[in-house]
């Protein structure tokens, strides 16, 4: 369990990444905080020849706010994120989500830019972004482009991303709407293991409680997590009753055909999954109702 | 060494400066283990599951298996060797540890007492809920971790006694 040999760069600049990465091509890598890589790199499914180390890029951590969006820099560690009162008032979701991510100590390593661009199926920030449409910066020598988190995620560590490319930020859309409520919740074997089944959800009503908008994303039932689109269609214009939350996990259920592994079958998955949609609709109906109350 | 890539790096480590030339594919736990002879670090599963090699890195703790040597150049680390006063003597934490019989075969200690150390520091009086949530990502396969959760809170309210 020793990674093969390779050599070890850790630049100043961002320019000087996306130069190191534009001159490796495909033998090159960026390291971050590693939780995924290196014991991937150890198990040698990943190898590399070069690894280009951000952790010193001062630009590439931090948490910027604007009345739209909220935006995390790549390199921002899983912990800061978790404790961030930024987070917290703003995307109440992630900050939900970000309470399941890792233990302590690789929470204190980990990077929310790590966590999207290495994709696990079941990790809690992909499900999220897949579930806000959240925007995802990629730079490489000499260009920059956003790729909807919709675009994004491919498979367990296969993404839009090219082996050229450096992520550098998260963009998540803040809803505007007066009533928003949230609801994030998984199965997992140990506690903050990667889950079985994790499911994010956001619902806005208008004043009267009518919803305007709601979104549902799951993880741990498909090679990436899934933005369940019906379930918004169905939700919308109704007022969030118990049967209409019935029809929305119905709706779940069906679009859903997950594997079997040695963790859990595929009937186990998809009717955990009804069962959790359920949960995070009621927990953000919740909200709404003491928003509104409020 | 017949490494292709040997990089210098300077890390301190238990407040000593070590100077050291390494490959990248070094882990910071090897390293700790093979170069400085520290071996209160244990190796576990070395893919970061079992929280053995927990170490503190400028200040957290991380484990010491999921980075390289080379990536903690001019860092400071601790091992659970730090743990312990200059003379030897052994931390409160570690003397609740003996006191509570918080480990069997001693193969998770040391990353139970970093785990325990680092929300002590942070949590003068954590909940059981607390504790439980601190020491989540270190496997124990003896004491079914009851009293490792003692000896933590008994360590809680001896520090507190003693400040």
């Amino acid at each position: 369990m020793k990674a093969a040999a390779f050599d070890y760069i850790r630049p100043d600049t961002l320019e000087a990444v996306l130069e190191a990465l534009d001159r490796a091509g495909d033998e090159g890598r960026i390291i971050a905080g590693g939780q995924t890589l290196v014991p991937m790199m150890a198990m040698r499914l990943v190898k590399a020849e070069l690894l280009i180390d951000i952790n010193h890029i001062q630009t590439l951590t931090g948490i910027d706010t604007s009345a739209e969006s909220l935006s995390i820099r790549a390199c921002t560690r899983q912990a800061e994120a978790a404790a961030s009162k930024e987070i917290i008032n703003n995307l109440p979701l992630l900050a939900k989500a970000l309470e399941h991510v890792g233990h302590t100590q690789t929470r204190n390593r980990g990077t929310v830019g790590g966590s999207v661009a290495n994709a696990d199926p079941s990790a809690e920030i992909p499900i999220v972004a897949r579930c806000l449409d959240a925007k995802i910066t990629a730079l490489k020598k000499g260009s920059e482009r956003q790729i909807c988190a919709g675009n994004f995620f491919y498979s367990a560590m296969d993404t839009a991303l090219e082996d050229t490319e450096c992520l550098t930020e998260i963009r998540f859309p803040i809803w505007n709407e007066e009533v928003v409520g949230s609801g994030f919740h998984e199965v997992s074997i140990r506690n903050s293991d990667y889950a079985l089944v994790a499911v994010a959800a956001q619902l806005a009503t208008d004043s009267g409680g009518i919803c305007t908008r709601a979104a549902v994303a799951v993880g741990g039932c498909a090679p990436a997590a899934v933005k369940i689109d019906a379930v918004g269609k169905a939700l919308v214009g109704r007022p969030l009753s118990d049967t209409d939350f019935d029809e929305a996990c119905g709706l779940v259920v069906e679009a859903l055909d997950p594997d079997t592994d040695v963790h859990a079958t595929a009937e186990y998955r998809q009717r955990v999954a009804g069962r959790i949609v359920r949960r995070v609709l009621e927990e953000a109906r919740a909200e709404v109702y003491e928003a509104r109350n409020e | 060494m017949s490494e292709q890539y040997l990089k210098k790096i300077n890390v301190t480590v238990n407040g000593v400066s070590q100077v050291a030339q390494i490959p990248p594919r070094m882990t910071l736990l090897d390293f700790l283990r093979d170069e400085l002879d520290l071996t209160g670090s244990h190796a576990g599963c070395e893919h970061g599951v079992c929280g053995a090699c927990s170490v503190i890195h400028d200040g957290a703790p991380v484990r010491s298996c999921l980075m390289y040597a080379v990536q903690a150049d001019g860092c400071e680390v601790t091992t659970v060797e730090g743990l312990s006063h200059a003379d030897g003597t052994l931390s409160i934490l570690q003397d609740c540890f003996c006191e509570t019989h918080a480990m069997q075969c001693g193969y998770c200690t040391p990353g139970m007492l970093i785990a325990g150390h680092s929300l002590l520091q942070e949590n003068s009086s954590p909940s059981e809920m607390q504790i439980v949530e601190a020491i989540g990502g270190n496997i124990c396969r003896c004491t079914g971790y009851r009293q490792i959760i003692e000896a933590i809170a008994l360590a809680a309210s001896r520090l507190k006694e003693a400040s």
